[in-house]
């Protein structure tokens, strides 16, 4: 046994290659972490359980990276043959040896000065594929890297910034493609999801998240408003190899708060999109938020994970949505199975059979302002939701709060921001933040952390009987079934990422970015 | 659009269009009453006389002397006060409501009746306000620091504190009873809190520190205030010199 694992050790970074096969079957070598998610169901989820219940109160911090950066860290690394990838924002790449967090190569992108960003320059993560690790950038390029040394290989342009594209997602490599979404519903944007040949940069296909003229759907907005409609792809999706299918989530209709000049269902914004991988083709869509006019993206990781609803077994697609509802899909025809409210909401009396929100009068937005349950940072955001297979339960940090919301002038112009109006969160007793269980199969709460204050930080469920979280600084551990503390540390910065885990030297590891550094814990 | 703590950090637009507002036409102050009634009038009063917010009503803001200070404070808020930005706003909008501000001043005055100076003496003296509150240099730490408070209230809004603190306790205001394991009880203000930890400030002005598994009972008391009511302590004309010394304090230090 030892004899092997020393073997592996020497040889491992000469090898270097993470192919396809390796992420798609990503259960079989949890010590690495080879893609956003860790595999392509978007579950989150290590099956590593060296930490676990009985002696994650040892977890001591192992080694700090610190980023040079004046920007949110929301990278999560990946893991392979003994080097941690991450991306620095606005969207320099960094590999570090992982035994000792020394850096290997650093690749440093120059910037013009006019970016165009709404909510920061940051970036979510790198992607990687055989010998190459993958970079969007804020001025909206697709960058492929050796993963050896960092040196470019290819780069190729995207889309233009100054229409306030802009890209932060941590592209999805699969096959021999690389998806990458965009940024930007809030610059009235006309958003979509591409897909690139991996060794070349060459465009493979372009699926428009807003259909165009003759195109079905494109009926859904009124007049030109398709133009101008946002519908961005701004986290990364999940991907299922058997049926081929790559399911993303898209942003907000724009504006963001005036629906008046883009009446309509406003497809495909706030959905969840099924892609064929190889051609872009749409397969199905499911519209959560039909007209959204309170900027609730469904921007969302989908979790792919089977289970019995309605008394069948079935492959699921599930996600906590801004709009306040937990859903699960049929994920190979796209039929609604479940919705139900898991925070706080005031603007729809439920779901029909269909899935579609039965909306409440009175619940759009006004000059004087309308009080309405979420808040427009939703129910949850962009950061990750975790599924554990060892517990059957779907974990999520959640936020309970409400916002007024003001309908303003919405004129667009090109580069500069088009939101229609603005927001105000209401103060409230009611207010506050949690990580949260829910069966997956029902939506039903099991258990709650509660927070003082909500968190911006997503969640990693390990075989451990384990679930990192993260909030006000502090990242900490709870049991996976009940819910309970194990397990703190203050680390001094802001947690706006993920954690992960994964293997140095055959001891498990978590880690996550905290403030400008990464930090990686370990059993002392 | 991202999480919420992501708007606060949205860059704002730093060059302007112009320095002198072009949006100042009757139809535009129209429009801006009604964006100030619905986004200002929380704070700053329907008619701008001020309250949690300043006085506004008034020629001349002394954080906003011309059309483009002005702009930039709504568009920006006032950093490390309660003043949020405007930043989602559109160029009109903002001048808009800058246009309506303008108009407020054009009105007269709300004379605040009183002797700030022997408001002074009545602060440090008579009504003991120093032992929590700071002004100047001099004073505890308790309650909030009073250096610019006549700056960021109204003198309506001064006055309804003074007389019946509990009606007017700010939300991020608390004032916490917590009992140890050990049976030892605490009574005092947050200085800092998260949902694994508390850090609270006696009446005697120590800082205690708890990990909240070590509390038995954490309790709130909300809506309360150790600040007493000065309705039956000073006399009406106490009060209004009071409030007239602490509408002088405008500078923060």
């Amino acid at each position: 046994m030892k004899r092997a694992a020393v073997f592996v050790l020497i040889v491992a970074p000469v090898v270097a290659q993470v192919g396809f096969d390796r992420i798609r079957n990503a259960e079989r070598e949890p010590g690495s972490w080879l893609t956003y998610s860790g595999d392509y169901n978007g579950r989150r989820h290590s099956s590593l359980a060296q930490i676990n219940r009985g002696n994650v109160s040892r977890l001591k911090v192992a080694w700090i990276y610190q980023i040079p950066a004046m920007h949110k860290v929301e990278t999560t690394p990946l893991v392979a043959d003994g080097v941690m990838y991450l991306s620095e924002p606005p969207s320099n790449v960094t590999a570090l040896d992982v035994r000792t967090g020394r850096k290997l190569w650093s690749y440093i992108r120059r910037f013009p000065e006019d970016l165009r960003v709404c909510c920061g320059q940051v970036n979510r993560g790198v992607a990687i594929l055989d010998d190459l690790v993958f970079v969007g950038t804020v001025d909206a390029y697709l960058v492929a890297l050796d993963a050896k040394t960092g040196i470019k290989r290819w780069e190729t342009k995207v889309i233009d910034y100054a229409t306030g594209h802009a890209i932060t997602v941590a592209p999805l490599a699969l096959k021999d493609k690389v998806v990458v979404g965009v940024a930007g519903g809030e610059y009235g944007i006309r958003g979509f999801l591409d897909a690139y040949e991996a060794k070349t940069g060459k465009l493979a296909w372009r699926f428009w998240t807003i259909p165009g003229p003759g195109e079905k759907g494109n009926e859904t907005w009124a007049g030109e408003s398709w133009k101008t409609g946002g519908a961005p792809t701004w986290v990364t999706g999940a991907y299922d190899p058997e049926m081929n299918l790559v399911y993303w989530g898209t942003g907000n209709p724009g504006p963001d708060w005036n629906g008046d000049v883009r009446k309509g269902d406003n497809l495909y914004s706030d959905s969840v999109v099924a892609l064929d991988a190889d051609t872009g083709k749409l397969k199905w869509y499911f519209q959560f938020t039909p007209h959204d006019v309170h900027d609730w993206d469904a921007n969302q990781v989908p979790v792919l994970m089977d289970g019995e609803i309605r008394g069948q077994k079935r492959k699921l697609l599930v996600t906590a949505n801004r709009n306040a509802f937990y859903y699960a899909i049929d994920r190979a025809s796209g039929q609604f199975l479940l919705g139900k409210p898991y925070v706080k909401q005031t603007w729809a009396s439920g779901l029909d059979d269909r899935g579609r929100p039965i909306r409440l009068p009175n619940t759009s937005p006004t000059i004087e302002g309308t009080h309405v349950w979420p808040s427009v940072g939703g129910g949850t955001n962009w950061y990750s939701p975790s599924y554990s297979p060892k517990t059957d339960l779907f974990y999520v940090a959640i936020r309970e709060a409400s916002d007024l919301y003001y309908i303003g002038e919405a004129e667009y112009r090109p580069g500069v921001t088009f939101f229609g109006g603005t927001h105000r969160m209401v103060e409230s007793d009611e207010n506050y933040g949690a990580i949260r269980a829910l069966k997956p199969t029902t939506g039903d709460k099991m258990w709650d952390y509660r927070l003082h204050s909500a968190t911006g930080a997503g969640v990693l469920s390990t075989a451990g009987d384990l679930v990192f979280a993260a909030a006000e600084g502090t990242f900490f551990a709870l049991d996976a079934s009940t819910g309970k503390l194990l397990w703190r540390f203050q680390t001094g910065g802001m947690i706006g990422s993920n954690p992960m885990s994964y293997l140095s030297d055959g001891k498990q590891h978590v880690a996550i970015a905290a403030g400008n550094d990464i930090i990686t814990f370990a059993l002392d | 659009m991202l999480a919420r703590v992501a708007i606060f950090l949205f860059p704002i637009r730093l060059i302007l269009a112009q320095d002198t507002n072009p949006h100042t036409s009757p139809v535009d102050i129209e429009h801006g009453r009604r964006l100030f009634d619905a986004r200002c009038a929380g704070c700053h009063g329907k008619d701008g006389s001020g309250g949690r917010g300043t006085n506004l009503a008034q020629p001349d803001l002394p954080r906003s002397s011309n059309d483009a200070s002005l702009y930039r404070v709504i568009r920006r808020g006032i950093p490390g006060t309660e003043m949020p930005s405007q930043n989602l706003a559109t160029d009109r909008e903002i001048w808009q409501m800058a246009a309506y501000v303008r108009s407020l001043g054009q009105r007269p005055a709300e004379a605040v009746a009183g002797d700030a100076m022997h408001g002074a003496l009545i602060f440090k003296g008579k009504g003991g306000c120093r032992q929590c509150h700071t002004a100047g240099l001099e004073g505890g730490r308790m309650g909030p620091v009073l250096n610019g408070v006549g700056a960021r209230r109204g003198a309506a809004y001064l006055r309804q504190t003074l007389l019946d603190p509990e009606s007017r306790v700010p939300l991020a205001f608390g004032f916490y009873d917590v009992v140890t394991r050990k049976g030892q009880r605490v009574r005092g203000i947050r200085v800092n809190e998260d949902t694994q930890s508390i850090q609270l400030r006696d009446l005697s002005d120590q800082v205690h520190s708890f990990w909240k598994d070590e509390l038995s009972e954490i309790k709130r008391l909300a809506g309360k205030t150790p600040m007493p009511s000065y309705k039956s302590v000073l006399s009406e004309a106490e009060v209004s010199d009071v409030i007239a010394y602490l509408v002088s304090l405008k500078e923060v230090r």
